[in-house]
Parts: C-alpha cells; sequence; structure tokens
C-alpha cells in the first residue's frame, strides 16, 4: 500500500466537515434552505461564497422542493451540484427527489437525519432519508464527522460515474454527528480537487441524431425527462434500476480508491464488519450508534462472548449478498431501526435484512429492535441488554417478540 | 407496441428524445378541423400567433397562410381569435 497522503487535524462538527467537503470538491453550485438540524452546512458554505473562498454559485431559495429544482436544473446543464437538508425539508423536496434521479442528475446532498413531525421534534432518527428510500437515490449513513467529510467527498466520483448517474444522499445523524464537535483528518484542497476530477457525462442520441453528451448546451440541444407513458416509461425505471446495480461496485471502487489516498476505509464501503469473524449474536445498525456498539462489542469480547457488529454503510443500493456473505455462522442477529414503518412487522433496515436472509445457507434468530426515536439517547447499558437478549435466545431457542423498543417507558 | 420500441437497454437515459417531436404527427387527435373562408380572411396573421401547436404558418411563396392539419389538434383558437371571423370550426 502505497504511503498516505498529507493530512491535518481539524476541530470540525459532523455539519463542518460537509461545508469544508463540498469546499474542497470543487461544486459549481449550491442551492439550499436552512433547516435544522443541517443549518451550519449552508451557513458554512455562503461563508466561503461571500469571502471569495470558492468560486460557487449560492441559490438562495424559499423552499426546500425549489432548492431541489434548482439543483436538478443546475445539474441539467452540466454543472457539479450540491444541496443539504433535514425531516420536513426533505419531506417537502420529495416530489423533486424522483424528478432529480428520473433526469438521472448526480446532485449530492446530506441529510443531517432528524425526526418528522407530529409531535414537533428536531433531533435525530432516520425517519426523514428511510422514508425516501424509493426515491431512486443512493444512501450512504457516515458513523462520525471523520466518515460524513470523507463520504461527501466520495459521494461526487460515485454520484458522477457513467456507469451510475444518480443522486446521493448523505445521511449524518442529527445533533449526534451534525454537531458534535470531533478531530476530523483533513485533505489538501489540491488532493481533493485530483480525487474528484470534473464532472464527466455518457453521451446520449438526440432528436437531432447527434450523440452528444449528456447535458443542456443550446449547441446540442436536447429534452430531458419528457412525457413517456404506456409505451416507454417502464423502461425509464429499468434503467434506473441498473444503474443501482451498478453501483454496488463502484462505491466500493471509489471507497477503495479513497482508502488507498487516505489510509481510511469503512468495511467495504457498503458494509462494515467489526470482529464478526468468528461472531454467534451479531447487531446490525446504520449510522453513529454503531459507534457505542463497537465499545460494547470490545467489552464483550473481553469477557469470552463472542459478539459482533455489522454496520450498514450503503442502504441503497442495499448490499444484499454482501449482507448475507457477511454473516457466514452468525446464529443470532438484532437489527436496529432508528425509525418506524407503522403497521410493517419491523422498521426498513429490519425488512432488508430478512428479506437478504431468506436465500442464505444457514439462517440465524433475527429480531428488530427499535430504538433512539426523536434523538432518545441510546446507551453502551441498552446495547448490552440486546447482546443479552440474544444470548438468551440461544440458550432458550425461542426468539419471543419479533419487534422490540429500547429504551421505551411501558 | 411494436417491436420497434427501444428496450431499456437501447433508450437514451432520463427520457431523451432521440426523435423530433416532427415525426410525432399529432393531428390526428382532433374531432374538429379549421376551415377557413378565404372572401374573409384579411391576412392579419393573428391565427398564426395564436395556435398553441405552431400549426399555421405564413407561406411566403404563395402569400398566404396554410394550416398544417398533421399537428392541428382542432381547439378552436384560432376561429376564436380571428377578427374578421373567416374561420369555423367543422366536425370530422
Amino acid at each position: 500500500m502505497k504511503s498516505v497522503v498529507k493530512q491535518e487535524f481539524q476541530g470540525l462538527n459532523g455539519d463542518e466537515a460537509v461545508a469544508l467537503a463540498v469546499k474542497q470538491s470543487d461544486v459549481d453550485v449550491v442551492a439550499a434552505y436552512p433547516i435544522t438540524p443541517q443549518t451550519i452546512i449552508v451557513e458554512k458554505l455562503s461563508e466561503y461564497v461571500a469571502n471569495g473562498e470558492v468560486e460557487t454559485e449560492y441559490v438562495c431559495t424559499e423552499s426546500e422542493h425549489s432548492a431541489m429544482a434548482a439543483c436538478l436544473a443546475a445539474s441539467a446543464t452540466g454543472a457539479r451540484v450540491f444541496t443539504a437538508t433535514a425531516s420536513a425539508g426533505l419531506a417537502l423536496m420529495h416530489e423533486m427527489l424522483f424528478v432529480t434521479s428520473g433526469c438521472r442528475a448526480p446532485v449530492v446532498m446530506a441529510v443531517a437525519n432528524r425526526a418528522l413531525s407530529a409531535p414537533l421534534n428536531i433531533h435525530g432518527d432516520h425517519s426523514d432519508a428511510m422514508a425516501e428510500r424509493d426515491s431512486g437515490w443512493i444512501q450512504i449513513y457516515a458513523e462520525n464527522a471523520q466518515e460524513v467529510y470523507d463520504s461527501t467527498i466520495q459521494a461526487f466520483r460515485i454520484a458522477e460515474h457513467l456507469d451510475v448517474q444518480l443522486p446521493v444522499m448523505v445521511g449524518l445523524d442529527g445533533f449526534i454527528v451534525s454537531h458534535t464537535l470531533e478531530n476530523v483528518r483533513v485533505l489538501e484542497d489540491d488532493v481533493v480537487k485530483e480525487f474528484v476530477k470534473t464532472r464527466q457525462f455518457p453521451v446520449v442520441l438526440t432528436h437531432e441524431g447527434k450523440t452528444v453528451p449528456f447535458k443542456l448546451d443550446p449547441d446540442t440541444p436536447m429534452t430531458m425527462g419528457p412525457v413517456a407513458l404506456q409505451n416507454y416509461y417502464f423502461e425509464f425505471k429499468r434503467q434506473q434500476e441498473e444503474a443501482m446495480k451498478n453501483a454496488l461496485e463502484v462505491i466500493e471502487q471509489i471507497h477503495a480508491e479513497y482508502a488507498q489516498l487516505t489510509g481510511r476505509s469503512y468495511g467495504d464501503g457498503l458494509i462494515e464488519k467489526y470482529k464478526t469473524e468468528d461472531a454467534e449474536i451479531v447487531i446490525i445498525c446504520v449510522g453513529s450508534t454503531a459507534g457505542t456498539v463497537k465499545t460494547v462489542v470490545d467489552e464483550l469480547r473481553n469477557s469470552g462472548v463472542k459478539a459482533g457488529l455489522l454496520r450498514i454503510r450503503t442502504y441503497r443500493p442495499f448490499p444484499v449478498k454482501e449482507l448475507v456473505e457477511r454473516l457466514g455462522k452468525v446464529k443470532a442477529v438484532a437489527v436496529m431501526d432508528r425509525s418506524m414503518s407503522f403497521g410493517g412487522n419491523g422498521g426498513a433496515v429490519f425488512h432488508e435484512v430478512r428479506h437478504g436472509l431468506y436465500d442464505a445457507a444457514s439462517h440465524p434468530y433475527i429480531v428488530n429492535y427499535i430504538y433512539g426515536l426523536g434523538g432518545r439517547d441510546t446507551s453502551p447499558t441498552q446495547i448490552r441488554k440486546i447482546f443479552e437478549d440474544l444470548q438468551k435466545m440461544l440458550q432458550t431457542k425461542q426468539i419471543g417478540d419479533l419487534v422490540r423498543y429500547v429504551g421505551l417507558r411501558e | 407496441m411494436t417491436s420497434k420500441e427501444k428496450t431499456w437497454k437501447e433508450a437514451s437515459p432520463a427520457g431523451v428524445c432521440w426523435k423530433s417531436s416532427r415525426t410525432y404527427l399529432t393531428g390526428d387527435w382532433k374531432t374538429y378541423t379549421p376551415v377557413r373562408d378565404v372572401a374573409k380572411c384579411t391576412k392579419c396573421l393573428q391565427c398564426t400567433i395564436f395556435c398553441p401547436d405552431g400549426a399555421i404558418h405564413w407561406n411566403e411563396g404563395k402569400g398566404d397562410i396554410e394550416f398544417d392539419l398533421n399537428f392541428c389538434k382542432g381547439c378552436g383558437i384560432c376561429a376564436n381569435e380571428c377578427p374578421p371571423k373567416a374561420i369555423v370550426m367543422k366536425i370530422e
């Protein structure tokens, strides 16, 4: 492995880490509307623009729906585009999320994951992004500020890859990651610029019979996202699914390239496994809670318990094959969900994992734990209890309740 | 659907149109057809401006307007806007 490039520590919270990554990634247009807990991102970016530190065009919009519309339009002209949002803001973008992915616009967006009203709550959970899992966006969830920084830089390469051409959401847990100051290793501007390169374009056949780069240009006019009824809509949706499949490989490739450069990696970029090689009981989770789980896994390992963690870093596309491979000899699994799918017999992550395991050679016990809604803290004691539940399951050979709640007053 | 339609592997992404709208004749959607009384027409060209489909043209050679029925959807706006009421809509 090559020696890694020079990096320096900076004290940054998750939001600041996003803003710095965007500043260094040669972004042409930012169109955004501030919302807690994402506000620091757009504040920082507007500061960079006001100070003349970047050449980015900053568009203040009147709503998130307009922000995403502006991002799509800018992206269609060939610009590299970024925006950020959370909670109600993401919900307001809902319609435009589908238009953006359908137009194959490689927009990158940070989502400071936050609960949805009502009751009103500004704190961290995954309800906002999980509600958009079918919007055709790639979803990457970071564990800490460092990973947020790294993932944002990687996101531009993933989104703009010729085999992908899809928008990417980078999730950071509201307040827990977005507002917590951490030591973040930061790359030099030139290194990031060289890594992200300039935007590439696939070629498309236009109505003039020309094969031209896929972007709006007065010299090579084209129509994007027109009406496609019973005769063609289906074909375009199938193309998006193919792009998602391609993304699995591309995310791994770009993650590996970045790891080579910086010395940092998060599993294979899709799933991070922590002490799972010989694990019998495993927690699967998404986002910042993985940090707490790792601490508990270390403790349990010291006392001889074969515990492990699988952190789903890439939720869309969902790495089913990789998950099944990594679960190998595991006997009992607890899937943690920081959002609810009301009436769905478990949360969104649980559904994916359990669905994926149907084709596995062996089937571990698998249960779901809903936790941390509205920013409720999840302690090491609670994680320990989950592992104890799994051990008990192995002893008694009884699953018990399929869906449980962590830290809820019963 | 005919076999000439592209598969998902062949079609351009994002619905980028590989054919011009000129090849997509929308004139057969109409129920009513504009019929002009040449004697009444003052060639003021209001109809060419108001036609939402650009289906009425000024033909320089003929020194007259002409209807492109391949694209006229029969909406009747030309008849409504015509100052001397030289256009009437007739059922096809």
